[in-house]
């Protein structure tokens, strides 16, 4: 994380190297600064003021040996500046102040700096702030994103983003909602929050309806770079090792995912050379740590389905039946007809397409769903019935796909038509 | 430190257990139970248990301050889930007032809504 900061003194590092430092820096300037002031608000203007600053200044006078220290001081006096400056003080700001000028400035320990920055991620993703906000939230105070990069991000027209983020701030304030670390006993309920927040940004890169490019790589790297934060703050609970596994290991096929026109290459058709292998290597190693833990969760168990397709060197040689037997277990603890439409999936590699049909025609609720259609499509296909095949890729085509999607379906319609 | 109200809702047609059977005494001893820990604990301000909405009564001053009082038999809003009666909560912040919600008997019979109170010495 503090791999641009060991250089000291450079300047001739480009102006995204700084930007880079100064964001990354940020936020931990942010999660302590929140801490002392008790208004996030306030900390988060008073940090952008410093950032701003900071990105002015560097280039001309040099980075800081200490850069964390140099934002921490600018963004103390910025939040200074601010509170003199409001006419109307409650006893909230009278407290800031009074921390504020209470003389010199202490920094953090690195451990210190770590409950900060928990504090902040579980602050951005209580349960009680809307599910859309704690994603908004987390990517502007963790990953130091402005809004209008977020609302885009997102697909969202600014003003709505800017006012689902001061919404949540707003309420942040008047309900009081602590910022502080949950007890142990207490994250059972908050973590998932918290994991959810990082893999919805992480799908949202992968999978979004409306765009026409479906990876947008910049989102991707967010949520790992989030992963590799919660991994680093919460070194004993294996869902967080779990959920950084299930990415790299998603993300390391994200070149040979599409082909040049944008297409969906099935996994079975994949160039496996251009897999990030090191990522997959990576995300292996964190499962096998998780498993020493014995405490089994979604992504530790997808992130080991993720891993099974990416150590196979071939489709032939993928170990469908470990495969089937893993989304078994992800069914008991999360009972969704998505997740046994993988499974009829993986059940009809490992024993054969009527199996997988057999579990697929089990799975309720899912007509809306364009890959239920299609995994029977393909099912039905391989049996043999050709007509049956083109009217469920005909349903897949009418539940709206995203444009790859849409594309890919018409092509497998197309050719079951000139089989036939 | 912050006042909350925690609003406890139910469903308006539900009916509800007859006074002086067993399952009414064991939902009143959960709500005594629920006030005597709140209330050891210095976190109860008060509360109170509503009539049914058929009791309610909902006016309206028309033309402005002074005007004529327009009243109409029922509550403000016919809706499925009614408000039937509410705890004031004194905690440090929402996750105390939202552990102490969910102790209430409403909360598993129905729903509780925490709303936080306006502090108005606190507002400068």
């Amino acid at each position: 994380m503090h791999r641009l900061l060991r250089g000291g003194l450079n300047l001739d590092r480009t102006s995204a190297e700084l930007a880079e430092v100064v964001r990354v820096e940020g936020r931990t300037v942010l999660a302590t600064l929140t801490r002392r002031l008790g208004d996030l608000d306030l900390a988060e203007d008073a940090v952008q003021d410093a950032m701003v600053k900071a990105i002015e200044r560097w280039p001309v006078s040099g980075v800081p040996a200490k850069p964390g220290a140099w934002l921490t001081t600018t963004a103390q006096n910025a939040a200074l500046d601010r509170l003199r400056r409001e006419t109307k003080r409650g006893p909230k700001e009278e407290a800031a102040m009074g921390v504020l000028s209470g003389g010199d400035i202490d920094l953090p320990t690195p451990s210190a700096v770590g409950d900060d920055l928990l504090r902040l991620v579980f602050t951005c993703c209580h349960p009680a702030i809307n599910p859309e906000a704690r994603v908004a939230l987390s990517l502007r105070t963790l990953c130091g994103l402005t809004t209008a990069e977020v609302a885009a991000a997102f697909l969202v027209a600014e003003p709505t983003m800017a006012q689902r983020i001061v919404r949540a701030k707003k309420k942040i304030a008047a309900a009081n909602i602590p910022y502080r670390v949950p007890a142990d006993h207490e994250l059972p309920d908050r973590l998932p929050a918290v994991l959810a927040v990082v893999y919805v940004v992480f799908t949202e890169a992968h999978h979004s309806v409306s765009a026409d490019v479906p990876v947008r790589v910049d989102l991707a790297d967010e949520a790992i770079r989030l992963g590799r934060m919660l991994v680093e703050l919460m070194p004993d609970v294996p869902e967080c090792r779990g959920l950084l596994a299930l990415m790299l290991a998603t993300h390391a096929r994200r070149d040979a995912r599409l082909d040049g026109d944008g297409d969906i290459i099935l996994l079975v058709d994949q160039d496996r050379s251009r897999w990030d292998h090191d990522a997959i290597a990576e995300a292996a190693r964190l499962v096998d740590e998780t498993l020493r833990h014995r405490a089994v969760g979604t992504y530790q168990v997808q992130a080991a389905i993720a891993c099974l397709h990416g150590l196979a060197a071939a489709d032939e040689v993928t170990d469908w039946p470990q495969i089937a037997e893993l989304y078994g277990i992800l069914e008991q603890i999360q009972p969704t007809p998505v997740v046994r439409v993988n499974r009829a999936a993986a059940v009809a590699e490992a024993v054969g397409p009527a199996a997988g049909l057999a579990v697929l025609d089990t799975v309720d609720g899912v007509g809306g769903w364009h890959l239920f259609h299609s995994a029977r499509a393909e099912l039905l296909r391989r049996l043999g019935r050709p007509e049956e095949a083109a009217e469920a890729y005909r349903r897949a085509l009418e539940c709206g796909p995203n444009e790859a999607d849409r594309r890919f379906l018409a092509a497998r319609l197309d050719d079951l038509g000139s089989a036939s | 430190m912050p006042t909350y109200a925690a609003l406890i809702y139910d469903s308006a047609d539900k009916e509800w257990e007859e006074p002086d059977t067993e399952a009414w005494a064991a939902i009143m001893a959960d709500y005594t139970a629920f006030g005597e820990k709140a209330g050891a604990a210095g976190v109860l301000l008060g509360g109170e248990a509503l009539q049914p909405t058929a009791t309610a009564t909902t006016i309206t001053v028309t033309g402005g301050k002074g005007g004529d009082m327009v009243a109409t038999d029922g509550p403000f809003a016919e809706t499925k889930e009614v408000l039937g009666g509410f705890y004031l909560l004194k905690c440090e912040d929402l996750d105390e007032a939202l552990g102490w919600a969910q102790q209430i008997p409403g909360a598993w019979q129905g729903r509780v809504e925490v709303r936080p109170c306006i502090d108005f010495s606190a507002e400068g």
